[in-house]
């Protein structure tokens, strides 16, 4: 008798174990099969989830991330079979270096002609050839600032160590951008490498430091919004939803040039579905798919297509100011401890 | 046997909650990158950047467990003294705000508080100065504070109304005043419960990350953003695990004083 409830007991734990597991499993399959995409959170535009279902037969499940670097170990260990990731260009290139992502194969993507030339060289120094990826969005790194809050033009990285702007600055929270700001003002490559510059420009951070009023990343427009800063470091995605809510506001990108960040789609060696990650990527670089996501996310999206439709310049850099301009490149984490030790000597100072 | 089956999830939940977990921290602080064995993440808590970082956590936590008991233990005799017979309606009140995620209740006082924050407006229509604590060390102990709060007032007030009213009005009826009866009587009594309310405080206080993140606006470091840092933005989870062991060392020691303290777990919430 004992051992039948021993019996059922280990029944209901496993069949509960199986329905913990089960949440998070396939639900109903599309009839041609399932796609799982990994995406940054709210990165596209949830509606078309089921117009991408409708038009394939696939059925689609997408989970989220915030961060690259919460993404990687989930790639890097195959802890969940994903077929299509989000990612950024340092991370692309660090998946690249681990031999982690597939060939995409360009027959499946002939939307793959939709994207614009301008962004090509900035994703060749990433993925040679882009054989491995294909853009979702882009944009720079600029100075935003209140009209009514500074005085005369802004129009360099050096504004942000004017001392008539003390506790009015909103600097990155974040390492590599807070170098490639101190990188682009002292010259330097924002991907060096050397020591020495490496110092420099931390000694730079650190007289910088305290005029900042704050270090943000994601909270820096809501503190720009409200008026509580003159200035903030910020993408350019940023800047149609800013400008909605406080029409002071207005964004450049500095003349010694800076960082241009590219989101891209790509897909894991380990995918399950290599025909369906291709299908979804055709479809994001569909003209009406960039459409509907530039409304969506106000981000600049790098698509022939909808070019016309981007009518704020910051959106679309020319080419004299691109020139000037770098690509977040993945330096290798011995690099990037001997970083992380003078950006901490920096925090703490 | 047929009692011992029961205790099979719970096994499972401190093998899969903790004992993996706590192995695969250690195996991360004891290794480097390649997986060689060193000490050196553990020893880093000694640098310069580390050791600030952690004395400024030792400091804003103590500084947040001690407003938080002065706070804590007088609105507990108020409780436990008030006749209105609606006790329990009055801790409900206190503890209404953990109802909410505490990330929005600490995101709520960053809007609250920024320099162009509701406070400095309302401050500013009446005519009074700002008020500019926010991105400052004052700031992130406001909000341990207002976070932590109902955890210190939850055990003592449970406590104190655990004390038998006879032994007090027996001290009142042996001629000692209300200060002998509070010194010589309701504290040695509450102790249990003032030891689990500081240890709930304190030790979340220490490793917070979110807290300062938001109200210091980056510029307070403590050694929980360090932390996180290393597990995020520097991918180094090897030195993340390493630090997040030194700071284990500090769990250990405030769970050897509350069970020095609290031997018949009577400042239990529960």
């Amino acid at each position: 008798m004992k051992k039948i409830k021993a019996v059922v007991l280990i029944l209901i734990m496993a069949m509960s174990l199986t329905l913990l597991t089960g949440c998070g499993g396939k639900k109903s399959e599309g009839e041609n099969g399932t796609l799982y995409v990994y995406c940054f959170g709210d990165y596209f535009d949830p509606e078309l989830q089921q117009d991408f279902e409708e038009a394939t037969g696939y059925k689609l499940i997408v989970d989220l991330f915030d961060t690259n670097e919460e993404m990687y170990p989930v790639v890097k260990n195959n802890t969940a079979d994903y077929d299509v990731i989000c990612a950024s260009d340092y991370m692309i290139e660090k998946l690249l270096s681990e031999d982690l992502l597939a060939e995409i194969n360009y027959d499946n993507v002939p939307n793959a002609d939709n994207v614009m030339d301008n962004v090509k060289p900035f994703m060749e120094e990433f993925d040679p050839g882009m054989k491995h990826s294909l853009p979702h969005t882009w944009g720079t790194y600029g100075i935003m600032y209140n009209k009514t809050m500074v005085n005369g033009a802004i129009d360099s990285w050096n504004v942000l160590w004017d001392e008539q702007y003390k506790d009015q600055i909103v600097m990155p929270n974040s390492m590599r951008e807070g170098y490639m700001i101190a990188a682009k003002k002292l010259g330097y490559s924002m991907n060096t490498t050397d020591e020495g510059e490496l110092s420099a420009m931390t000694d730079a951070l650190i007289e910088q430091k305290p005029l900042a009023y704050s270090f943000a990343n994601d909270s820096a427009r809501e503190i720009m919004i409200g008026d509580s800063a003159a200035m903030a470091v910020i993408t350019s995605g940023e800047v149609i939803y800013s400008k909605e809510y406080n029409e002071n506001l207005e964004f450049v990108i500095p003349k010694e040039g800076t960082e241009v960040w590219t989101d891209c789609w790509a897909i894991p060696k380990t995918a399950k579905n290599k025909e369906g990650a291709e299908a979804w990527i055709n479809f994001m670089l569909s003209k009406e798919v960039a459409e509907t996501n530039f409304e969506y996310l106000t981000y600049a999206i790098p698509n022939k297509e909808i070019a016309d439709l981007i009518d704020e310049p910051v959106l679309n850099p020319p080419e004299d100011v691109l020139a000037k301009c770098e690509t977040l490149r993945n330096l290798g984490s011995d690099v990037d401890a001997v970083y992380s030790k003078y950006w901490k000597k920096y925090k703490a100072d | 046997m047929s009692k011992k089956i029961f205790s099979g999830p719970f096994l499972l939940f401190i093998i899969c909650g903790t004992i993996v977990p706590l192995g695969v921290i250690t195996f991360y602080g004891i290794t480097d990158r390649s997986g060689a064995f060193t000490l050196e993440n553990i020893t880093a808590i000694t640098t310069g950047e580390h050791m600030e970082a952690l004395l400024l956590a030792l400091g804003l936590a103590l500084i947040s467990t001690v407003i938080c008991l002065v706070i804590a233990f007088p609105l507990g005799l108020i409780l436990k003294d008030s006749k209105l017979g609606k006790k329990g309606f009055m801790v409900f009140i206190f503890i209404l705000p953990m109802w909410m995620n505490f990330l929005l209740r600490t995101m709520a006082w960053q809007v609250l508080l920024e320099r162009n924050g509701i406070i400095n407006q309302v401050l500013g229509l009446i005519g009074l100065p700002d008020l500019n604590i926010i991105n400052t060390p004052t700031a992130v102990v406001l909000g341990m504070v207002y976070d932590y709060l109902p955890f210190m007032i939850l055990p003592i007030y449970n406590a104190l109304i655990k004390i038998d009213k006879n032994v007090i009005e027996a001290a009142y009826d042996l001629g000692a005043g209300y200060r002998q009866v509070l010194q010589k009587i309701i504290i040695p009594l509450s102790v249990p419960g003032i030891v689990s309310g500081v240890t709930m405080v304190f030790v979340p206080s220490l490793t917070t990350f979110a807290v300062s993140n938001m109200l210091g606006g980056g510029k307070v470091n403590l050694i929980g953003n360090i932390i996180e840092q290393e597990f995020t933005a520097s991918s180094n989870w090897n030195l993340g695990a390493g630090l997040s062991l030194v700071m284990m060392i500090f769990i250990v020691i405030s769970m050897a004083f509350i069970e020095k303290f609290d031997r018949n777990g009577e400042g239990n919430i529960i």
